[in-house]
């Protein structure tokens, strides 16, 4: 027993870690770090489809992690410019504060 | 229990024995390279601190260690802290992988002479190269300095893109090994010069060591591409607000980086540590042969020298050279003190083609730099992937 | 043996995440995301998924986090100082306790073969593997992504730019 680890234990990892990226999401007001928190939220699925797929012994788990990896890519990099583009009309990196639209 | 505790043992003791000898290798490589430049420019270089300068390393570590170690009051001290410690953690690693001869046998226990195979070989090295782009940008950030903030920020973003160019001049080869685990790769050129990626199969890889070459010199910020940390720029880059040991960590990493990157050249392309003919041709006579020429040499003009402290010194280098071209005659030490040699003479190579650039070319401004890497070699290299891939796959059945 | 390593790996990758979710300073949040990456990294050579362990930290940790630490860097905005309302002390534990709970115990109950892991479990996860997969059952997905990452590359650039006065 000592040498091995339930696969319980590994897809707990990912739920708390899922949770914590959902608080950082709900709660934080700087939209780097909310970005940070989608980015903690992709990394806890990246943990559940490996393990999943070493329950199943099959390489296809490890194919969808690395295609979220590569969106997950994509993404930080149109959202960053987009952060940059808010930031050089705004001034700000407080999402509160981009509420122009609001009536 | 027994073989566990033989395993963690064996590799303890090689992780000295690797770590000994990288550090020494790290200090002297500092003189040699003074010495190389030295001579291009036409100066003796570095020659009154004991016999040749040789004890010059000594001499700067003393400096260095002695040196005020100054921390300013006014930058991040946990980011100041962490980012030497990163960078030269981080070039210390990739040395583990790399494998520095075949399989030996000293005393009752047989082991490679590397300290731990992966099957993923070539990809940890490049994630801890990776890593090491941390370093430099949290060594820019933590000064709290404006212009160690623009050269820390342009030598990471250099260090990124030209990681791009390395990873696909890194592939052309792996697709003619089959393999990313290093041992696998110096095993699958066995066979003499012709077997070696360089000159092998159906594409020889010229053209990929070329671009590896160019990116790593960009990976090392090594003249050319020295912008972020040259003297005359930017005051002194992103190690301006560091001295004393931390400032010597940043020379130790990039030290080690060089070397890093000029055994993974010489794994890739030049054949690891396989001799370039066989052995029944002699391949065995080649180290003594050398040592033996240097050593008549350093006695010829030991009789008559240029200077007098060299009426002693050449002679005594003269008699050392003959007994280390003696020592390669002993079959004991043969088996793992040639391929050693061989590893090691081409690792030496690249590095004093390093030099040897760094003496002779100036230096790229940061937007030719950048504009050379991605719209000149980072299509050359793909297109060199595809012709290598196309030719690959017409080839093997 | 890797019980001992779960664990610490496991506390590391928490303690990191919780610091990410919890620092004033963008930078900090980063770094500690790299921690998080770097012991999810571990975790996946524990469960012999050596290339995407590998995958991990060449583009997520040394790619996309260096994205980051740079846009940080150059915004240079400084550590929030507005509180918003404070949800998160009362909020994220209870969050957190529910869903690893429920994730408990949906594995045990739903797939109750109580399968273990330890390394070398799973050998099928080398580049070789990936390689065959990626590109025979999985081609399609491979190619849409490439024109994925050309589209953002194309966005990434046009918005960037400086305008052209």
């Amino acid at each position: 027993m000592m040498n091995a680890v339930p696969i319980s234990w590994f897809l707990t990892l990912s739920a708390i870690l899922f949770a914590l990226g959902v608080a950082g999401f709900l709660f934080r007001r700087n939209i780097i770090t909310v970005f940070m928190s989608i980015e903690l939220m992709l990394n806890a699925v990246n943990l559940s489809f490996v393990t999943f797929s070493y329950q199943h012994k099959e390489v296809s788990g490890h194919l969808f992690t690395f295609f979220v990896m590569v969106v997950a890519a994509a993404e930080a990099a149109v959202g960053l410019a987009i952060i940059l583009t808010v930031f050089k009309g705004r001034s700000t990196l407080n999402i509160d504060d981009v509420n122009s639209m609001k009536h | 229990m027994e073989l566990l505790d033989s395993f963690i043992f064996i590799t303890l003791i090689k992780a000295a024995v690797v770590l000994a000898v990288l550090l020494t290798t790290l200090a002297y490589l500092q003189w040699v390279e003074r010495k190389v430049i030295a001579h291009v420019q036409v100066r003796p270089g570095p020659y009154r601190v004991g016999p040749h300068g040789l004890l010059q390393p000594v001499a700067d570590i003393i400096k260095l260690l002695t040196k005020e170690d100054l921390l300013p009051p006014y930058v991040n001290k946990p980011l100041y802290l962490l980012a030497p410690f990163l960078a030269i953690s981080m070039a210390l690693l990739s040395i583990s992988v790399i494998p520095f001869g075949p399989m030996i046998k000293v005393g009752p226990v047989t082991t490679w002479m590397q300290l731990t195979d992966l099957n993923i070989g070539v990809l940890f090295i490049l994630a801890v190269s990776s890593m090491g782009v941390y370093g430099i940008a949290l060594a820019g950030w933590a000064s709290n300095n404006k212009y160690a903030l623009i050269g820390g920020l342009r030598s990471s973003a250099q260090m990124i893109s030209y990681e791009l160019p390395m990873s696909l001049a890194i592939a052309a080869p792996l697709l003619i090994s089959n393999t990313l685990s290093l041992r696998e790769l110096v095993m699958s050129q066995a066979g003499g010069i012709f077997h070696w990626n360089i000159l092998h199969g159906p594409f020889p890889q010229v053209i990929s060591f070329i671009i590896f070459m160019i990116a790593a010199f960009a990976e090392t910020n090594r003249v050319p591409f020295d912008l972020p940390e040259a003297e005359n720029e930017l005051v002194a880059g992103f190690h301006t607000e560091y001295s004393s040991m931390k400032f010597a960590s940043f020379f130790m990493a990039e030290y080690a980086n060089m070397i890093t990157v000029s055994a993974m050249a010489t794994l890739l392309f030049l054949g690891g540590w396989m001799a370039p003919w066989p052995v029944a041709w002699g391949a065995n006579l080649v180290p003594t042969v050398i040592f033996a020429i240097a050593g008549v040499t350093a006695l010829y003009h030991g009789a008559n020298p240029a200077r007098k402290r060299d009426k002693l010194t050449l002679p005594v280098f003269g008699i050392i050279f003959l007994i280390i071209a003696g020592v390669f005659l002993l079959p004991i030490v043969q088996s793992w003190l040639l391929p050693l040699f061989w590893f090691a003479a081409k690792t030496g190579a690249i590095l004093f083609l390093f030099m040897w650039v760094r003496a002779t070319l100036p230096r790229f401004r940061y937007d030719q730099l950048m504009g050379f890497t991605w719209k000149f070699l980072f299509p050359v290299a793909m297109l060199n992937l595809l012709v290598t891939s196309f030719l690959v796959a017409w080839t093997t059945k | 043996m890797d019980v001992i390593l779960f664990l610490i790996f496991a506390v590391v990758a928490v303690v990191c995440a919780i610091n990410v979710v919890v620092q004033t300073h963008p930078i900090s949040s980063a770094l500690s995301l790299v921690g998080v990456m770097g012991s999810l990294a571990v975790l996946y050579l524990l469960l012999g998924a050596e290339f995407i362990a590998a995958a991990q930290v060449i583009v997520y940790a040394g790619a996309i986090m260096v994205l980051f630490v740079f846009v940080i860097m150059l915004l240079n905005a400084g550590a929030e100082t507005k509180k918003g309302r404070s949800y998160l002390i009362p909020g994220a534990p209870l969050l957190i306790v529910f869903l690893g709970l429920m994730a408990y115990y949906v594995q045990r109950y739903l797939f109750p073969e109580s399968a273990v892991v330890r390394f070398g479990g799973f050998t099928g996860g080398g580049p070789k593997d990936i390689g065959n997969a990626l590109f025979t059952t999985y081609l399609l997905p491979f190619e849409v992504t490439s024109i994925l990452i050309l589209v953002a590359i194309i966005g990434a650039v046009v918005l960037a730019r400086k305008e052209i006065e």
